[in-house]
């Protein structure tokens, strides 16, 4: 009884939330409502008994994308005309089948059988020889390592998407625009104090994620703010797109994780697998991996095709 | 099944919400702002299969959870591009829409890329 | 000794609680901005604080109490340097007489 007292106010506040962007009248308003939705979501998956994916929801969904949202929104909304709505009749039958849909959707989770098939005793069954105690991460590395590669491919194939947006001539220079510094402002303060403490708890995250909630997205996305928020104060300056070493860093993590899979056709029973004694030793290689790519990926992303005038 | 209706609930609304607004509403920055509500939905409806699949004393399902993980960060990918393809879309037309003649609802003004 | 210990804990949490309630007012039905954000640092600071203060007694070990103080002192920072910059653009938007 005390978990629907907890359950209902969230669950009414996230559709709530998710309302209020869309009626929000302004940019801004629509971006704040977006924002205190993501936070909400990431309570509920709290109460949802899944504290991995909360932590990714708080660090990636509600955060990491409310910033780059906010930072689009500020640069075009400033100046930009609010456009003119489509026709109302579309508007109608697009709010119909909307509305449709989110029903049958509703109704078919609410008539889904009370036996639920699970896939948690398999896991389970399975885990010890990955050395691992986070059953989430034993599936990302082990079970369905396959998808984690080509999500590890994503992230690089989107930073080169970004970078192929920057206009020619400013090809081969930082990424993002450049900020004004102001040295003694508060911004740089907290670009000061804040980097030594975040650095640290960015790497626990991603080192704890082996036996408790955490791993390497989360930690590497808490990375990733502690490389741009000097930037963004003006105090360092990224280094160039055509940097070999950003490169490498980038494509670090699928590289090493594309190396052990195939190494496990001679080593091991064949593409990913691990030999026996040693996986969870190759785990935490591919994670140390991924984590510096997953950290310079998100920061590249954030930061956007370089913008940055020409040094002097 | 009970314990969870409510999310249940919310999540299959903030989908309707996220694609009516991805359907309705002109400005493409409000489009990405629907596709990501759309997404939160989309992963809530995991979250809830994965914690009605609480068994062999595991709290909710692990595999769901790792899905929506891997889903979270390559969300966040795609919204970077069409976040990046939104501004520059902006800053060399000076369109905020798709619309199919932009002239008619924006002003022209010569933004360029020296905007901001 | 441990029903103390709960009632403490319950009081400061709820105390807490009402602090976050009331900057929630503040931040919502103030006039300007920068009462609007003095509303917002009182309710993390005083709020978050109470709540920590009042779930440090229930931690399972010294680690998990010193992460909870830490998780405090960042909001605080974060909450802080936010403050400074929303105060700043505030005064910067006034400096020109509209």
């Amino acid at each position: 009884m005390t978990g629907w007292m907890l359950d209902l106010p969230l669950a009414l506040g996230l559709f709530g939330a998710g309302a209020a962007t869309l009626a929000a009248r302004s940019l801004f308003g629509a971006v704040l409502g977006f924002i205190s939705t993501g936070l909400i979501a990431t309570l509920v998956w709290v109460r949802l008994e899944a504290p991995d994916v909360a932590l990714t929801e708080a660090v990636i969904g509600a955060a990491a994308t409310s910033v780059i949202i906010l930072y689009v929104a500020s640069r075009i909304g400033g100046g930009a005309a609010a456009p003119a709505p489509p026709h109302i009749a579309l508007r109608i039958l697009a709010a119909i089948l909307s509305a449709l849909l989110a029903v049958l959707l509703a109704l078919a989770l609410l008539a889904l059988p009370e036996q639920a098939p699970s896939l948690a005793g398999p896991v389970l069954e399975r885990i010890a020889p990955t050395g691992l105690g986070n059953p989430v991460t034993a599936v990302l590395m082990a079970h369905r390592a396959i998808d984690t590669l080509l999500e590890s491919a994503v992230l690089v194939f989107a930073v080169f998407a970004i970078w192929s947006m920057a206009p020619d001539r400013r090809w081969g220079r930082a990424p993002g625009p450049a900020f004004v510094a102001e040295p003694h402002g508060p911004l740089a303060f907290l670009a000061r104090v804040l980097p030594p403490i975040g650095i640290v708890i960015g790497i626990y995250i991603a080192w704890v994620g082996a036996d408790a909630p955490g791993g390497k997205f989360q930690g590497g996305a808490v990375l990733a703010a502690m490389w741009v928020l000097p930037w963004i104060a003006g105090l360092i300056a990224p280094p160039s797109i055509s940097d070999m070493r950003l490169r490498l860093a980038i494509a670090a993590g699928p590289l090493v994780f594309l190396m052990v899979g195939l190494a496990g056709f001679v080593w091991a029973e064949g593409f990913l697998a691990y030999p026996p004694g040693f996986a969870k030793l190759l785990i935490l290689l591919i994670e140390t991996a991924m984590t510096l790519s997953v950290a310079v990926a998100m920061a590249c992303m954030i930061a956007g095709p370089p913008e940055r005038r020409p040094q002097p | 099944m009970n314990a969870i209706a409510p999310f249940a609930l919310a999540a299959a609304g903030l989908i309707g919400l996220g694609l009516y607004g991805m359907l309705a509403q002109s400005s493409v920055l409000r489009k990405v702002i629907a596709f990501n509500l759309l997404g939160i939905g989309v992963f809530l409806v995991f979250g809830v299969v994965a914690r009605r699949g609480a068994a062999a004393g595991l709290p909710a399902d692990p595999v769901p959870q790792a899905m929506v993980i891997t889903g979270l960060v390559v969300a966040f990918a795609a919204t970077a591009l069409a976040l990046v393809l939104t501004l520059r879309l902006h800053q060399s037309t000076g369109a905020v829409t798709l619309a199919e003649d932009p002239e008619a609802s924006t002003p022209p003004s010569k933004h360029g890329a020296s905007a901001e | 000794m441990s029903i103390l210990i709960s009632l403490f804990a319950a009081a400061c949490v709820l105390a807490g609680a009402f602090f976050f309630i009331a900057g929630t007012l503040g931040l919502l039905r103030f006039g300007d901005t920068l009462s609007r954000v003095h509303a917002l640092t009182k309710a993390d600071n005083l709020g978050l604080g109470l709540i920590v203060l009042g779930l440090l007694p229930l931690a399972d070990s010294l680690a998990d109490a010193l992460k909870l103080v830490l998780i405090w002192a960042l909001v605080l920072l974060g909450g802080t340097t936010a403050a400074q910059l929303v105060a700043s653009a505030v005064r910067r938007d006034q400096r020109p007489p509209e």
